[in-house]
C-alpha cells in the first residue's frame, strides 16, 4: 500500500478557556490520499475548522499525530512544510493584502519559496495569472479593484505559485453568486489533475460536495462521525446525524426534493 | 379586489456621482398581496437590497439617489408622506429580518431592553412588565423555551440560531403587514437555517403577514415563497408562482441559474461557459393558474 499524502490518527484538540475546557476534536483518524478530494462537512463547531488549522500548523494537537509523506509534521513547521499545504479561505479579502497588487501578492508567495530564478518570476507571474482565467495586465490591479469571483481565482493562484501538493479550500464558494461559484469549482477541478493537487475542502454545502469531493467525512461536536466515498454515503448514509445534514439541503427541483427526502429517511434502496 | 399590501409600479433608481449619473433599477413593478410569500432573487448588485431599502423609505434619505416610480404600501404612496410619516412604519407596518442577526442586534443591551423598544414604537406608553410578558409570548411562538433567560441575556451569550428566532420574533411583535427578509439566515448553519425558514413560513402564515423575501439562494426560495420575481441587473426578468419558475423557467437568465446550481442528485459539476451570456430576452410572465408562457 502507498503511503498516504496526509494521516490524522488519533487526533484530539482541546482548548482551555478561563473557565472551561472545550474538545475541540476528539480522537479523530482519517488519511487523504494524493490526488484525491476530501471533503469535511458538519455545522458550525463540528470540530471542521479545527482540523484545517492542525493540519496547517496553526496550533499542535494536544494528543495524536499528523503525518505528512509518513513523516510526523514538526509542530513548528519547516518552509517546506509551509509551501506543500496552503491555504484558500472564504473570504479573500481578509487574506490578500489590500495595499499589495495582485501581481506583489502572488511574486511574494515565489520570493518567499524561492521558486524560479529572480528574473523568471515575472514571467512565472503572468503564467499563474492565465492558469486561473484572468488576465496578464489584473497583476497591476489591488484585490479592492476584482470582483468575488475574481478574488477568489488569485487566491487560487497564490496556492498554485507555491507549488504546493495540498489545497485546504476553506468554504471557497461560500459567498459567491452561484454562477460565480459554478466558474470557481470548474477551475479547481480543472486544476486538480493539471497540477497533481490534493484537496481538503471544507464545506456545508452538500450539494457542491455531492458532485466535487471523492470522499466525504462528517464531523459531528469534535467527532468523525462517518467516511467513505461519496456515492455510496450518498446513496445510503449510515448516520442518523448525515440523514439530518442531507434533510435539511435547500434544493430546486422535485426529482432532487424526492431524493433527498429518500436519504433523509435512510437511504435510497427500497 | 383587496388592496395589495405592496405595490410597485415602474421603480427606478440611480445615482449621481461626481461624474455620471448611474441607473441601478431600471423600472422595476412587484406586487404583493396581504398574506403572500413573494421572494425577489437575484446575484449580488441585481439590485434586491436597495428594493427593500426604498420600500423602507431608507434611500429617499440619501440625497444623491434619484428615485421614480411608485411604491404604495397598503394603498398609500410613499412618496406622497412626509420622511417623519414613512418613518412611523417602520418598525410597525413594515419590519425588516437580515442576513446576521447578531450583527444587527445592538451588542451592549440586553435582549429585554431591545424588545421592549421595539414595542414602544407602536405603542409608546407600554410599560416594562407588559413588554416582557408580550415578548415572552412572541419568544415562545418562535420556540424559544425559556424566554425568561433570553430576555435577560445579551446577544453574545446566545447562539446565531437562537439570535434569529429573537429577530424574527421582534419582527412579528408589532404585527406588521409587510415582513422584509433580507437573505435571512445565510450567516447560520443550513440545519439551523432551515429550520428557521418553517418557523418563519408558519408564523407568517399564523399572523397573515406579507413577506418580500430577498435572496440569491434559489433552493431557499423555492422552499419559502409562493411567488417569485428573478431580477438581473435592475430588471426584472421573469415572474410567477414559485412551481411554474422552477419546473418551467423561461428567461434565458432564470435558465442559466438553475443550470449552475449543483444537484444533490449528482451527475458532476455544472458545466457552464466562461462568457457571460446574452440574458437581455424580455419579461417572462407565468399567470396565476401557474401555466407556462
Amino acid at each position: 500500500m502507498s503511503v498516504p499524502l496526509l494521516s490524522l490518527q488519533g487526533v484530539s484538540k482541546l482548548f482551555r478557556l478561563e473557565d472551561r475546557e472545550v474538545r475541540a476534536l476528539v480522537d479523530v483518524s482519517f488519511d487523504v490520499e494524493a490526488g484525491e478530494c476530501l471533503a469535511i462537512v458538519g455545522e458550525s463547531g463540528a470540530g471542521k475548522s479545527t482540523v484545517a488549522n492542525l493540519i496547517l500548523g496553526v496550533y499542535p494537537p494536544t494528543s495524536g499525530a499528523i503525518r505528512m509523506h509518513g513523516e510526523p509534521l514538526p509542530a513548528r513547521r519547516r518552509r517546506e512544510h509551509r509551501r506543500a499545504i496552503q491555504l484558500v479561505q472564504q473570504n479573500p479579502l481578509s487574506t490578500l493584502n489590500p495595499k499589495r497588487t495582485v501581481g506583489a501578492s502572488l511574486r511574494l508567495a515565489l520570493d518567499v519559496h524561492r521558486i524560479g530564478e529572480r528574473r523568471e518570476r515575472p514571467e512565472i507571474v503572468a503564467t499563474l495569472l492565465e492558469e486561473v482565467g484572468l488576465p496578464a495586465d489584473f497583476a497591476r490591479r489591488y484585490p479592492a479593484a476584482l470582483s468575488g469571483g475574481q478574488r477568489q481565482r488569485v487566491a487560487v493562484a497564490r496556492a498554485l505559485a507555491c507549488r504546493s501538493e495540498l489545497v485546504v479550500l476553506d468554504e471557497p464558494t461560500s459567498s459567491l453568486d452561484v454562477l460565480v461559484q459554478a466558474r470557481v469549482l470548474q477551475l479547481l477541478e480543472e486544476l486538480q489533475p493539471r497540477r497533481g493537487l490534493t484537496y481538503l475542502f471544507i464545506t456545508h454545502d452538500l450539494s457542491v460536495v455531492r458532485n466535487f469531493a471523492d470522499r466525504v467525512a462528517v464531523f459531528e461536536k469534535g467527532r468523525l462521525i462517518e467516511i467513505g466515498v461519496t456515492e455510496t454515503l450518498f446513496a445510503a448514509p449510515g448516520h442518523a446525524y448525515t440523514r439530518r445534514l442531507i434533510s435539511a439541503v435547500p434544493v430546486v427541483s422535485r426529482e432532487e426534493e424526492m431524493v433527498r427526502d429518500r436519504l433523509a429517511e435512510g437511504g435510497l434502496q427500497p | 379586489m383587496t388592496v395589495p399590501t405592496l405595490d410597485i409600479r415602474d421603480l427606478r433608481l440611480g445615482f449621481r456621482t461626481y461624474e455620471a449619473y448611474v441607473e441601478v433599477l431600471h423600472g422595476i413593478s412587484l406586487s404583493i398581496q396581504p398574506g403572500e410569500r413573494v421572494a425577489l432573487v437575484g446575484e449580488s448588485g441585481s439590485g434586491k437590497s436597495v428594493t427593500a431599502r426604498i420600500v423602507l423609505g431608507l434611500l429617499q434619505l440619501l440625497r444623491s439617489a434619484r428615485i421614480s416610480g411608485e411604491v404604495v404600501f397598503e394603498g398609500r404612496d410613499l412618496d406622497r408622506l412626509s420622511a417623519r410619516e414613512r418613518g412611523r412604519l417602520r418598525g410597525t407596518r413594515m419590519t425588516m429580518v437580515f442576513q446576521d442577526p447578531t450583527s444587527s442586534l445592538n451588542p451592549v443591551y440586553r435582549i429585554g431592553t431591545q424588545f421592549h423598544e421595539v414595542l414602544r414604537r407602536a405603542e409608546p406608553a407600554i410599560t416594562g412588565a407588559a413588554a416582557r410578558d408580550r415578548a415572552a409570548r412572541m419568544l415562545m411562538e418562535v420556540s424559544i423555551d425559556d424566554p425568561d433567560r433570553v430576555f435577560d441575556s445579551y446577544p453574545f451569550q446566545l447562539s446565531g440560531g437562537m439570535n434569529q428566532r429573537v429577530m424574527i420574533a421582534m419582527a412579528l411583535a408589532n404585527e406588521p403587514a409587510l415582513l422584509i427578509a433580507d437573505e435571512p439566515g445565510t450567516a447560520l448553519d443550513v440545519t439551523v437555517q432551515a429550520q428557521t425558514l418553517t418557523l418563519m413560513r408558519e408564523l407568517v402564515e399564523q399572523h397573515r403577514t406579507a413577506v418580500l423575501f430577498i435572496s440569491h439562494n434559489l433552493g431557499v426560495v423555492r422552499e419559502f415563497a409562493d411567488r417569485v420575481y428573478v431580477i438581473y441587473k435592475g430588471r426584472i426578468v421573469e415572474e410567477g408562482p414559485t412551481a411554474a419558475v422552477f419546473e418551467r423557467p423561461g428567461h434565458a437568465y432564470t435558465r442559466a441559474l438553475m443550470a449552475a446550481v449543483p444537484r444533490i442528485t449528482g451527475g458532476g459539476l455544472p458545466d457552464i461557459g466562461d462568457e457571460p451570456r446574452d440574458f437581455s430576452q424580455s419579461l417572462v410572465v407565468h399567470d396565476a393558474r401557474g401555466d407556462g408562457p
